[in-house]
């Protein structure tokens, strides 16, 4: 990847990063860990790889994304908002009545989300519904899927798993976001989904492995993705619950919580400081 | 009544699936390995390419419904209704009924009359699971005539439907002049002392009880309600206002089904003495599946009973 294109998707990673802190700290609630752990994936995903129309939102042809970790609304908003989807100030409206971003995400009420979700392990089924329903119509749509690694304890997660390797939809890509921890602590204490490579290959999926915070493995990952055929593929993303806002970082404790006035500050100010540095890069 | 030929209606469903594929590319059918007993067989022979076997993964085959739906596609998803509304619940309340997707439920074999299998599967809870979904459309038909409308119905309609399917064959009560309308209610016979609200395979039977009943000088009015939601209000008010007193009954557990969506618009709008006739609040059984209908009190006799309290219970 040459450094122009580099340093753009980290200045707007980093601005999602910001827009996640921002609409959790106005709606009081929501989940920033997952958020900021899947942000340079789902930047990456939106700005380089899905075929979507801002100005066409439900266009017909256009790439399709389903948020399994339907809790980390608030990168998918960020995300959206910064893609032009919708204006960026309206993240400050998260969960709020009257809002159109919704506690999970809702196709009704948000334009660009392409399925409702939120409760864990239903997203990657619907994520095969839409990839079989491409390749019936013979289109090139692809569909795009993210789960957290504490979410395929879900059964349901590996009833699709195996239905989506069955009718080899190369067309379909999970990403698992895994960054270790669950809400009760870390996913090897609470129900242990490890090993997660070695389980998808069980299941027929192509799996490849990255580092989630690296843009160049991440293009890699996608471009590889796209390319191989006769079986769904499956990204295992290694990546830091938090990632980005230090007091954050690693700590399960953030999962779901809010930060006060002082730790929203302290935040900002760490992705200011950030974007700055990014900015300054040559 | 007396030489009717009978059919069950998941075979009607079964039959009215192909109907409907031949004149709609964009219909899908989707089970979870039952085609055989859900009679989406016939489909899935006739348009191998639209017919999706998900496997004995019902909550999956829900959610993959509601994703082939949002790609342009009418979805018909079958399996038993016990795994439809039950194993399936929060499949189809957030991911079909949430986001109102245009996925037809073709749910079989409900009530005690799957029979020898048992109560395992004999469900007499999916009307009440699914009443409480926003936005569901509950059609529960009476008999192979009814089904077949329902089915065509449901593809014209968008947004979620229940359908509740039979495995038992039962009479054909309904010539092909007869018209089916979701969210309406049918008046078969006029009465003046009590109206029988009947709804699946008990509307045979509620005819039958009001031929008992005038044969005692009581005069039963018999409305076949084969939309359970939204119901038919206008109906059951008139039904109050012109009889007083009301006997529902259905192949389903008393509590949240029909007995219950007639009793909640009487008591708010003509209350009147409404009694419930279904299953007690009970599980089923393993048996042959008419000696269990007469078992669990889902027959004539059990309607003429209830109708007499209901005339007694009248002020």
């Amino acid at each position: 990847m040459d450094t122009v294109a580099k340093k753009q998707l980290k200045e707007t990673a980093c601005k999602v990063r910001m827009g996640i802190v921002e609409s959790v700290y106005s709606a009081k609630s929501g989940h920033p860990g997952g958020s900021l752990s899947a942000a340079d994936i789902m930047t990456y995903l939106y700005f380089n790889v899905m075929n979507v129309d801002p100005a066409e939102p439900a266009k017909e042809d256009r790439d399709r994304f389903v948020l399994s970790k339907g809790h980390i609304s608030p990168c998918l908003y960020a995300v959206l908002a910064h893609k032009g989807f919708f204006p960026v100030e309206e993240l400050k409206t998260f969960r709020k009545v009257e809002s159109r971003l919704q506690g999970h995400p809702s196709m009704r009420y948000t334009p660009g989300v392409d399925m409702s979700s939120g409760s864990l392990g239903q997203g990657i089924s619907t994520a095969v519904g839409m990839a079989l329903g491409a390749k019936l119509s013979k289109s090139d749509v692809r569909v795009y899927t993210m789960l957290g690694d504490g979410e395929i304890g879900e059964g349901q997660v590996w009833e699709a798993a195996m239905y989506a390797s069955a009718k080899k939809l190369d067309n379909l890509v999970a990403i698992i976001d895994n960054n270790n921890l669950q809400i009760d602590g870390t996913v090897e204490e609470v129900n242990s989904p490890y090993p997660i490579p070695e389980k998808f290959e069980a299941f027929g999926w192509n799996v490849i492995e990255i580092d989630a915070h690296n843009f160049d493995e991440i293009e890699d990952a996608f471009n590889k993705a796209a390319e191989f055929k006769g079986k769904p593929t499956a990204i295992v993303a290694k990546s830091v619950k938090g990632k980005g806002v230090s007091f954050m970082e690693n700590q399960c404790s953030w999962h779901g919580t809010a930060p006060n006035t002082e730790q929203y500050e302290q935040a900002m100010s760490e992705l200011k400081a950030a974007l700055a540095e990014i900015e300054a890069e040559g | 009544m007396a030489d009717t030929v009978k059919v069950a209606t998941r075979d009607s469903y079964g039959k009215a699936l192909v109907e409907l594929g031949a004149v709609n590319d964009k219909l899908i059918v989707l089970d979870a390995d039952l085609a055989a007993a859900t009679k989406t067989g016939g489909f899935k022979k006739a348009y191998p390419d639209r017919f999706f076997d998900t496997g004995i993964a019902e909550s999956n085959m829900m959610c993959i419904a509601g994703g082939l739906s949002t790609m342009g596609y009418t979805v018909f998803a079958s399996t038993f209704a016990m795994f439809a509304a039950g194993r399936a619940f929060e499949q189809v309340r957030n991911t079909i009924g949430y986001p109102h997707l245009n996925v037809k439920i073709g749910a079989t074999h409900a009530g005690i009359s799957v029979g020898e299998d048992g109560a395992s599967h004999q469900c007499c809870e999916d009307i009440a699971l699914m009443r409480t979904i926003p936005g569901m459309t509950i059609i529960n038909p009476a008999d192979d005539t009814e089904a077949r409308q329902a089915v065509f119905a449901a593809a014209q309609t968008d947004g979620p439907v229940y359908m509740r399917f039979g495995r038992l064959a039962v009479p054909v009560i309904f010539g092909s002049d007869y018209k089916f309308e979701i969210g309406k209610g049918v008046k078969l016979t006029e009465g003046t002392d009590v109206t029988i609200i009947a709804t699946g395979l008990m509307v045979g039977e509620a005819l039958t009880a009001a031929e008992l009943l005038k044969a005692e000088g009581i005069s039963a009015s018999v409305i076949n309600m084969a939309t359970i939601k939204p119901i038919d209000r206008d109906i059951i008010i008139e039904a109050a206002k012109t009889t007083g007193a009301i006997v529902t009954a259905e192949e389903h557990n008393i509590i949240g089904g029909l007995g219950g969506a007639v009793a909640e618009v009487v008591c708010e709008t003509v209350p009147v003495p409404v009694v419930r006739l279904g299953v007690e609040d009970t599980f089923g059984r393993s048996g042959p599946a008419t000696e269990l209908l007469h078992l669990f009190g889902l027959d004539a006799a059990n309607i003429v009973a209830k109708a007499k309290a209901a005339i007694a219970m009248k002020k």
